[in-house]
């Protein structure tokens, strides 16, 4: 216990939620002020539309960044014309309250334009301490940073428009910790699936979860979005990692970063955002790096996850509720129990989305791929933005895609949720670094198995689930 | 938003964990500007074929639930993509009331905005009232928001715990937005203050 003239020590989460409270009711509902607003078209013009037939309108349009990501097209010619006409209404329809309402723009002709997800961070409007928000449930990935960032209804969307400010009540502290070093082939997506599999889509279901730990520490800002971005499929309200050297290295430079004597306040301030000794956790999870193997998911939830050296499970693996959820899922994805999940065949392969569309993730697959054809049916690249693109380009990377048999799209959310005309057809089974293997995700009938780049990439090559570990220069032990 | 006081209503029974957003509305519909019309896409891959004809064996196909209110479902409920659209299309088909073991955070808030009541109540409970459920038609469930109440088709009733706050809301059908601007002086004082602390911002 604290004595009363000490403060009692905090979580980060803590640190940044009441730096951000506005006003606190009686019952503990509080109003938490919101720094940074992203936008997207597919969320927001029901949002637009409540702002206009109540003559309110944007609080802080300096603090809200729109970009259409979700509906775009990822092939040439869409900043021309988008063929699909409830899409273009969309987009087009963004644009409008873009402009009306003076908010922050990346049009698709606008090289930086990408999945919002992305688009925040590289563009440095993402930083350490924030409170950040979007009308996608992946905005957990700004928790990188040490910000303090999710996914809200469009409702809210219109509240924060008019407001800047959301209806809160505080959630519980968990922890999430990855202890020691991960093996040669083991990725961040590993870690984050993993995490999931281990607590469970509901696991995390009322938390802020704070990862931390040497494994954590030791991965780039990429590895760290991607453990963040799927905080929600645990069913966390928001994922987040202490700032560090790593958090500052990334953000110092970006166009909306603080420059100069703004730079040195704000650094100061974001050194004191860590979880304080002896802070409490309602909940506390820890997975040693070294147990984590390359995993994929074999079912229809992100739970269903297993090191790829497994087999597919039988219904007598499960208990209660989840035993009618399995049965459904090994006749929706067409899988035997016991058989071995690298005897899975696939179609198609997917690497982009906010989970995995950075540049790390393009090298990542690309090293896997360098030299190889692809024995699958169509495989496709989607970089998470315009820049991450160019980058690509600039290294060699789309080259080595192209050379491969893969498709080298534009910038956007693509086959991850498939609203644009990059779906599956029905039955057709795909290798995917994005997030949810729901039913139907991917399109109608779809069948998704998640997975890191480097998987995806070793599946591209042999046409079937793989070990990336074999196809990796100096063979790592499996584990 | 329209008020939520008390509701009988039939329950349709949807034991299956972890309903996803995606299966309750399909992103093919959420190209819409609108919020309204979604309810027939409701469960769309779930409640039709490929060719538009509906699956009878699905449970809002049945007609003892064809104009059920209220529905009883599996763990978890609502996970996944944080879109409205979920409950813009439950609302739109006419139901005003889940209740389950446990929701997804986003879901769960989404469904106060828009005059639906998510109820969470312990596994024995939504056990019991999943059997009372797959009655059907004849067998009603009765919602109280007041008493924060479930009474089952035999009587039985179960207290559930809920926010004070998005009672009051849902009680009075109030918008959230008009509530908090009536704080904005407490807002513009923060604004000015975080100017100072937090320029950068």
């Amino acid at each position: 216990m604290t004595t009363p003239t000490q403060a009692a020590p905090k979580t980060i989460y803590d640190k940044i939620w009441d730096a951000h409270v506005v006003d606190t009711s009686e019952d503990g509902t509080c109003l938490l002020y919101i720094d940074r607003h992203l936008v997207h078209e597919v969320t927001s013009p029901q949002a637009f539309e409540g702002l206009r037939m109540t003559g309110r309108t944007v609080r802080a349009p300096q603090k809200t960044i729109a970009v259409p990501d979700h509906n775009v097209p990822t092939t040439e010619g869409r900043d021309i014309r988008i063929d699909n006409e409830e899409s273009r209404i969309q987009v087009d329809a963004l644009d409008k309250n873009a402009r009306d309402f003076k908010i922050n723009y990346y049009p698709v002709s606008d090289i930086r334009q990408g999945i919002v997800h992305i688009v925040g961070p590289e563009q440095g409007w993402t930083l350490p301490g924030m409170t950040v928000v979007c009308g996608d449930s992946h905005t957990a990935t700004h928790g990188a940073f040490g910000a303090l960032a999710h996914g809200i209804g469009t409702s809210e969307v219109e509240h924060v428009l008019a407001t800047q400010t959301l209806i809160q009540k505080k959630s519980k502290n968990m922890k999430v910790e990855i202890t020691g070093r991960l093996r040669p082939g083991v990725t961040a997506k590993d870690i984050t699936l993993s995490v999931i599999g281990e607590t469970g889509t509901a696991g995390g279901t009322g938390y802020v979860i704070e990862y931390c730990g040497e494994a954590i520490r030791e991965l780039s800002m990429e590895g760290r979005m991607t453990v963040c971005n799927m905080a929600i499929e645990g069913g966390a309200r928001a994922g987040l990692i202490a700032p560090d050297e790593t958090t500052f290295a990334y953000v110092m430079g970006r166009p909306h970063a603080p420059k100069g004597a703004q730079w040195e306040a704000a650094l100061a301030w974001w050194k004191t955002l860590f979880t304080d000794e002896g802070a409490h956790f309602d909940k506390v999870v820890t997975l040693r790096g070294e147990d984590i193997a390359p995993v994929v998911t074999w079912g229809t939830s992100p739970e269903d996850v297993l090191p790829i050296t497994a087999n597919v499970p039988a219904l007598t693996d499960f208990t209660g509720g989840k035993v009618e959820a399995v049965q459904r899922a090994l006749d929706y994805m067409g899988l035997t129990p016991g058989q071995k999940l690298t005897d899975i065949q696939i179609d198609t392969v997917f690497i982009g989305s906010c989970t995995n569309g950075r540049i790390e993730d393009l090298r990542a697959a690309a090293a896997i791929l360098k030299g190889k054809k692809i024995a699958v049916k169509r495989a496709m690249v989607v970089p998470g933005s315009g820049l991450v693109r160019a980058q690509a380009e600039e290294e060699g990377l789309a080259k080595i895609f192209l050379d491969a048999g893969f498709e080298w799209r534009l910038a956007g959310c693509s086959m991850c949720l498939a609203m644009n005309p990059d779906q599956l057809a029905p039955g057709e089974r795909c290798a995917a670094t994005s997030n949810r293997n729901f039913e139907g995700r991917q399109g109608r009938g779809g069948r998704t198995h998640l997975m890191s780049p480097a998987m995806a990439a070793a599946a591209a090559i042999t046409g079937h689930l793989t070990d990336v570990r074999e196809m990796m220069a100096e063979p790592a032990e499996a584990i | 938003m329209d008020k939520f006081t008390t509701l009988t209503g039939i329950a349709a029974p949807m034991p299956l964990v972890n309903i996803d957003t995606d299966m309750i509305i399909p992103k093919q519909f959420l190209k819409t500007i609108k919020r309204s019309g979604l309810g027939v896409n409701l469960f769309d891959e779930m409640r039709y074929n490929q060719d538009g004809t509906e699956k009878p064996d699905f449970i809002l196909n049945q007609p003892a639930y064809r104009s059920a209110e209220i529905i009883v479902a599996g763990d978890n409920f609502g996970c996944g993509s944080s879109r409205e659209h979920a409950p813009w299309a439950l609302l739109d088909f006419g139901i005003r009331c889940v209740i389950s073991t446990s929701f997804a955070d986003i879901f769960f808030s989404n469904c106060f905005k828009n005059g639906i009541l998510p109820v969470v109540l312990p596994q024995e409970a939504v056990d019991a009232l999943m059997e009372d459920a797959k009655k059907g038609a004849n067998a009603r469930i009765t919602v109280d928001l007041a008493s924060q109440t479930v009474t089952g088709t035999d009587g039985t009733t179960y207290g559930f715990e809920v926010d004070a706050f998005k009672k009051h809301c849902l009680l009075n059908g109030l918008d959230d937005i008009g509530l908090t601007l009536e704080k904005v002086t407490a807002i513009d004082r923060f604004e000015g203050q975080a100017a100072q602390s937090r320029p950068w911002v």
